[in-house]
């Protein structure tokens, strides 16, 4: 270490990491260039770990190591056995992980440093940093424990939770300011973090499954935004560029979500959609159900067809399935295409990487802009396990709740075939015109089976 | 990473421009990515903002954990629990880190071109 007491070598890694992140991300902007973008980006971060073991306040390594094998083994796990289709909890658990070690850096940062010594910014961004960090770690708990269905996906809600919810929140800030004016009192940092953590819980519970995509999105611009905040307690500019990077992809996701879905962000925290709708039961004429064979029929002697999945396309696994069917139209010579809504599934982008995983060529995927105007011209649209996001009172029935939601606009192809596990409504509990239309057709039971059974079907005919 | 003490507003001045930049330079960087890679996003700037780690493992390093310290509680026993909550937060961002890069690599890997899927996998 020089005798200015900057080390040289470690401020060196940090500058490489945070060049080789920057470059990292800019890989993403294309399939082709993206897995050489996130090599680079994982040199970078191993060349910080690295630069930091030779931190001159390091004395002892034994937890260093500990954590560091305990943590390889787990994240190990994790990236070779989780499924695709849970890729939404993986990523709400893994928001709550990073939120949490910020969190903790914060407490421990109290710990050793807090109180009058402590610069007044630096006691705000730690405020920030715990407070953001305990929120988002319960919240992304909550988040994910509602994805994998071990509490359940509709919203929770109580009389008077909006004003609780309002006392919980303002008892949080109030902590947070007094302990940045009177750091001596410890006690309320510590009151704060617990406020903190169970804010995190009681933001979460009353939204629901289906709008996870904004919640996701917000929680991950949370856990960006402590990691930055961390950066500033500890005056170190990797986490800064690190955090905010993290934060903004978060907060520009959280954006492009809500516009998928017409909604404000906070409609979505504290509108609790999907709760109770007093849907007026209006018959609107007859669905007409069409047999496997006919079906199949159909879509041997089309020209072109359009895929629309939803997010009963991944409860049901059925992606290797529609892919098999789209192989058997392919090979007859039918174009086959995927419009994918961008609230498809339960995280942003998350029914593309379930395509992909069945072997879809990516350059078949195609987003809602870029699919409606061939509606016009496709013979058959297919819509799997998908339903507001097709539903056409967005588009023309302004009292329709969902109005004014961009939709793929289906009923425009010539004929529409829908899958659908039985006769029950969507989940936001609307009704949905699309499937009294006369160029509709319903086809029911299990997405998978039926897939297959068309593919088998359309090879025969 | 010096000691909080020795951070002075020059620093902290620097750092809020630092900020700044990033999250214009964030903006461009992002919007550029397709929604296709929306998910694979996700995770890669989630297993970045690991990068938390670095300040984990500072505090997992700075002090021994002295048990009989922690038993007897009080202010002798705070470096001790700094360092196990600096340990479970090297757990948890190691975590982060190995499992974000891991997973999002995994699914780039299956994003591909019409020819190369047409050929069975690779």
């Amino acid at each position: 270490m020089e005798p200015s007491g900057v080390n040289y070598f470690l401020e060196f890694t940090y500058l490489i990491a945070s060049i080789l992140f920057i470059l990292g991300l800019k890989g993403l902007s294309h399939p082709e260039t993206a897995r050489r973008g996130m090599f680079m980006a994982e040199a970078g971060m191993l060349a910080a770990i690295i630069g930091t073991l030779f931190h001159h306040g390091i004395i002892t390594y034994e937890w260093i190591a500990a954590g560091l094998i305990i943590g390889t083994i787990i994240g190990g796990l994790m990236a070779i056995w989780v499924p695709m289709t849970a890729m939404p909890q993986r990523t709400a658990l893994s928001h709550a992980f990073g939120a949490f070690a910020a969190a903790l850096v914060g407490i421990a940062e109290f710990m050793l440093h807090g109180g009058l010594a402590m610069p007044v910014f630096t006691r705000s961004a730690l405020g920030f940093e715990v407070m953001l960090g305990s929120l988002t770690t319960t919240g992304s708990l909550i988040a994910a424990s509602k994805l994998q269905g071990l509490i359940r996906g509709t919203p929770i809600q109580f009389r008077g939770q909006q004003y609780v919810n309002a006392l919980l929140f303002s008892s949080t800030v109030g902590c947070l300011l007094y302990s940045v004016v009177n750091p001596a009192s410890a006690g309320v940092f510590y009151a704060m973090t617990g406020f903190g953590f169970l804010s995190g819980v009681m933001i979460v519970i009353p939204i629901g499954s289906a709008d996870m995509p904004v919640v996701m999105s917000l929680l991950n611009s949370y856990a960006g935004l402590a990691a930055a905040a961390t950066g500033f307690v500890l005056g170190n500019n990797v986490l800064v560029i690190a955090g905010t990077l993290d934060g903004f992809s978060g907060f520009i996701l959280s954006i492009l979500m809500c516009k998928a879905m017409n909604r404000s962000i906070t409609n979505v925290l504290f509108g609790s959609f999907g709760a109770v709708h007093d849907v007026a039961g209006a018959v609107m004429g007859e669905m007409r159900e069409i047999s496997l064979e006919d079906a199949a029929v159909r879509l041997a002697y089309a020209n072109k067809v359009v895929v629309v999945p939803g997010y009963g396309l991944a409860t049901a696994q059925a992606q290797h399935a529609v892919r098999d069917l789209a192989n058997a139209l392919e090979e007859r010579g039918v174009t086959v295409k995927y419009g994918i809504h961008p609230v498809a599934g339960r995280m942003p982008g998350h029914m593309n990487v379930l395509l992909a995983e069945a072997n879809v060529p990516y350059g078949d995927l195609y987003e809602m802009e870029r699919i409606n105007p061939e509606f016009p011209t496709t013979d058959v649209a297919v819509v799997v396990g998908a339903n507001d996001v097709v539903n056409p009172d967005a588009r023309d029935n302004a009292n329709s709740p969902i109005a004014g939601m961009p939709i793929l606009e289906v009923d425009k192809a010539k004929s529409v075939i829908v899958l659908k596990r039985g006769q029950g409504r969507g989940f936001s509990g609307l009704e949905n015109p699309l499937f009294f239309k006369p160029g509709t057709s319903m086809l029911y039971g299990d997405a998978k089976a039926s897939l297959s059974q068309l593919a088998q079907e359309v090879k025969n005919v | 990473m010096q000691a909080i003490q020795s951070i002075n507003p020059a620093v902290l001045i620097a750092s809020m421009y630092v900020f700044m930049l990033a999250a214009f330079l964030g903006y461009q960087l992002i919007s550029r990515v397709p929604p296709l890679l929306h998910t694979p996003l996700m995770s890669a700037t989630n297993a970045i903002s690991g990068i938390s780690l670095i300040g984990s493992l500072v505090i997992a390093g700075m002090n021994k954990v002295d048990f009989h310290a922690l038993a007897a509680g009080g202010a002798a026993a705070k470096p001790s629990i700094a360092t196990l909550l600096g340990f479970i937060a090297v757990v948890t961002a190691t975590t982060n880190v190995v499992g974000g890069f891991g997973i999002t690599d995994r699914m780039l890997k299956m994003f591909q071109q019409r020819k190369a899927a047409k050929g069975g996998k690779k």
